[in-house]
């Protein structure tokens, strides 16, 4: 089954001048070995087409079950001149979290918030 | 070697932070150091600007008043040890205020130590050679130069001290080192002893964001969520001489420290995780082990370094022109195709008033704003959105245009449109932030101590 990555991992996102760092982490020690093979650089730079202008690069840390994507050209030009609204690019580490990942059956049960899917204005 | 931990807490992240947290941490959180980070990349420029215009701008934390006057009464019956990167472009002016409050609250004969020499804008053209973002020469800059600083490390706040300061004040410090300091300190760790200083300094990292490792920058229902996110505290690590940790938070209060939020914070801002440069040592995140102990305690340990580089960062702020920037505001059916015939208005009416943009944005608020061109592309149609206008600009003057064309979409716009009243603020300054590398032995602290 395909599903948004949200439910198998968290994000979050730093700046340092036109660079954003967006990291990827799994819920479960069981989700990380996909999110390495699924999620390369080369499908987040295409994922984020439009947003990240520069080169990507992933840096993976087993340990704590993480990829951190390292996005050049991603701040409108540095956070100090962009013309974005979200100067410092905080909210850019929520557009992964529609990515799609395929998962196993097996691992059905292990999906974080499957029940929850949009907010409410009451 | 001595069994016994140091308490060190978080009182700020970043110049906005809040300020009741850090006084909690003051009173309730057993602190042996307190520590502030109020800077961020542009705030040495931003107060060079500010203190031409306005003489009686002191160069420090504008809300150091705030932030000492309140954690100084739990700081000082708890005995608890004040480092702070308070003192922005003017370290002395700042340690003479706390001396002021220090007085105030009738506390006299207490140490307070200002670091200086991260300034250093007159040298940086014949000490730096490349931009680093760019490769550009530096001297490129030499026109549009408002200030430049080198990010020391730790080194002169633990010499302030080791000569028995009890309130350290600097400018621009590496925000790990100011947490790192207390370390070296307490434990005798060696300025070259990148084991323990990659420790300490991973620790320091896991603290200078403040509430973004206790549950801030953090919650989404149903995925994560913590309880009482409006009640966050400041986070607390109780560090042992090997360079370990136990990170918590006072009691009572809301947000959460687990595997989560120090996963997230350990790499917030971090490029390549085994090699994170700060002045003092090269941290390797990438060993680092976590155990969750419940109860929002998390104990961290095994965080390695390097030896540190024999260079040091230095950011150069020039002037890069102006933001103009409005906004105004469509609601209900049509909402979208309203806004999208204002932007073609807008588009048309700068070209009558010739506006000369270096680069202009005009964006959907609830369509595209924030995600620029990956947003979707035929989305559900929003019920409201705003029309978000941003030109840079060489000149103050452009740059006005934006909000005054913005202005006559009241009259002469399109039907329902929304508009705030005008306001002064619909253009800023640009300061622009450049990196560059300096030789270590170029800058040399100094410290001035003063007594209350």
């Amino acid at each position: 089954m395909r599903v948004k990555l949200q439910h198998l991992a968290h994000t979050r996102s730093g700046d340092k001048g036109d660079t954003s760092n967006i990291m990827v982490i799994a819920y479960a020690p069981e989700f990380y070995p996909l999110l390495k093979a699924q999620l390369t650089a080369e499908r987040f730079k295409a994922f984020y087409a439009g947003a990240v202008k520069g080169p990507v690069e992933r840096y993976a840390v087993d340990g704590i079950g993480a990829l951190n994507f390292v996005a050049q050209g991603a701040l409108g030009g540095g956070v100090s001149r962009s013309l974005c609204l979200d100067n410092y690019g905080k909210a850019l580490s929520a557009a992964v979290l529609g990515f799609e990942i395929e998962v196993p059956e097996s691992l059905q049960g292990k999906l974080r918030g499957m029940g929850q899917t949009t907010g409410s204005t009451t | 070697m001595s069994e016994k931990t140091i308490r060190i807490g978080s009182g700020a992240a970043w110049w906005g932070d809040r300020v009741e947290p850090a006084i909690l941490n003051a009173e309730k959180g057993d602190l042996d150091y307190l520590c502030f980070e109020t800077m961020a990349e542009a705030t040495v420029s931003a107060a060079q600007v500010r203190a031409r215009r306005d003489p009686s701008f002191p160069g420090y934390d504008t809300y150091l008043d705030d932030r000492i006057k309140g954690v100084l009464p739990g700081c000082l019956k708890r005995g608890t040890k004040i480092v702070t990167n308070q003192g922005w472009i003017n370290p002395n002016a700042a340690a003479e205020r706390i001396v002021y409050w220090l007085r105030h609250f009738g506390a006299n004969g207490v140490k307070v130590a200002a670091v200086n020499g991260s300034l250093i804008t007159e040298r940086v053209l014949e000490l730096t050679d490349r931009i680093l973002e760019n490769g550009a020469p530096t001297r490129t800059l030499a026109p549009t130069l408002i200030s430049a600083e080198a990010y020391l490390g730790a080194e002169p706040i633990v010499e302030a001290l080791k000569a028995g300061a009890q309130i350290v004040v600097t400018g621009r410090v590496a925000d790990p080192s100011l947490f790192l300091a207390p370390m070296m300190h307490e434990f005798g760790w060696d300025a070259l002893d990148h084991r323990h200083l990659g420790a300490g300094n991973g620790i320091g990292h896991l603290l200078e964001c403040g509430a973004q490792v206790t549950g801030g920058y953090f919650s989404d229902p149903g995925f994560k969520d913590v309880p009482e996110p409006w009640n966050l505290a400041f986070p607390i690590a109780e560090v042992s001489p090997d360079g370990s940790c136990i990170l918590s938070k006072v009691a009572g209060t809301g947000g959460a420290i687990n595997l989560m939020t120090v996963k997230e914070q350990c790499l917030y801002e971090v490029h390549d995780p085994a090699n994170y440069i700060t002045p003092d040592v090269v941290v390797d995140f990438t060993t680092i082990r976590l155990e969750d102990l419940g109860a929002d305690r998390v104990r961290v340990s095994n965080i390695s370094g390097k030896p540190r580089t024999p260079t040091l960062k230095v950011s150069i702020g020039c002037t890069e022109g102006f933001i103009g920037e409005d906004m105004f505001f469509y609601a209900g059916p049509g909402a979208l195709r309203r806004a999208q015939l204002a932007k073609k208005i807008l588009e048309e009416r700068f070209k009558i008033v010739k506006l000369k943009a270096e680069e202009l944005r005009i964006d959907f608020l609830g369509v595209n704003a924030i995600h620029g061109e990956m947003s979707p592309k035929h989305g559900p149609e929003p019920y409201e959105v705003a029309v978000r206008v941003a030109a840079r600009t060489r000149t103050k003057e452009e740059a006005i245009k934006v909000g005054r064309e913005v202005d006559g979409m009241a009259v002469s716009g399109v039907a329902h449109t929304g508009k705030r009243v005008p306001h002064q603020d619909r253009f800023r300054e640009i300061i622009g932030v450049w990196s560059a590398l300096v030789p270590r032995d170029k800058v040399q602290p100094s410290i001035n101590y003063f007594e209350s």
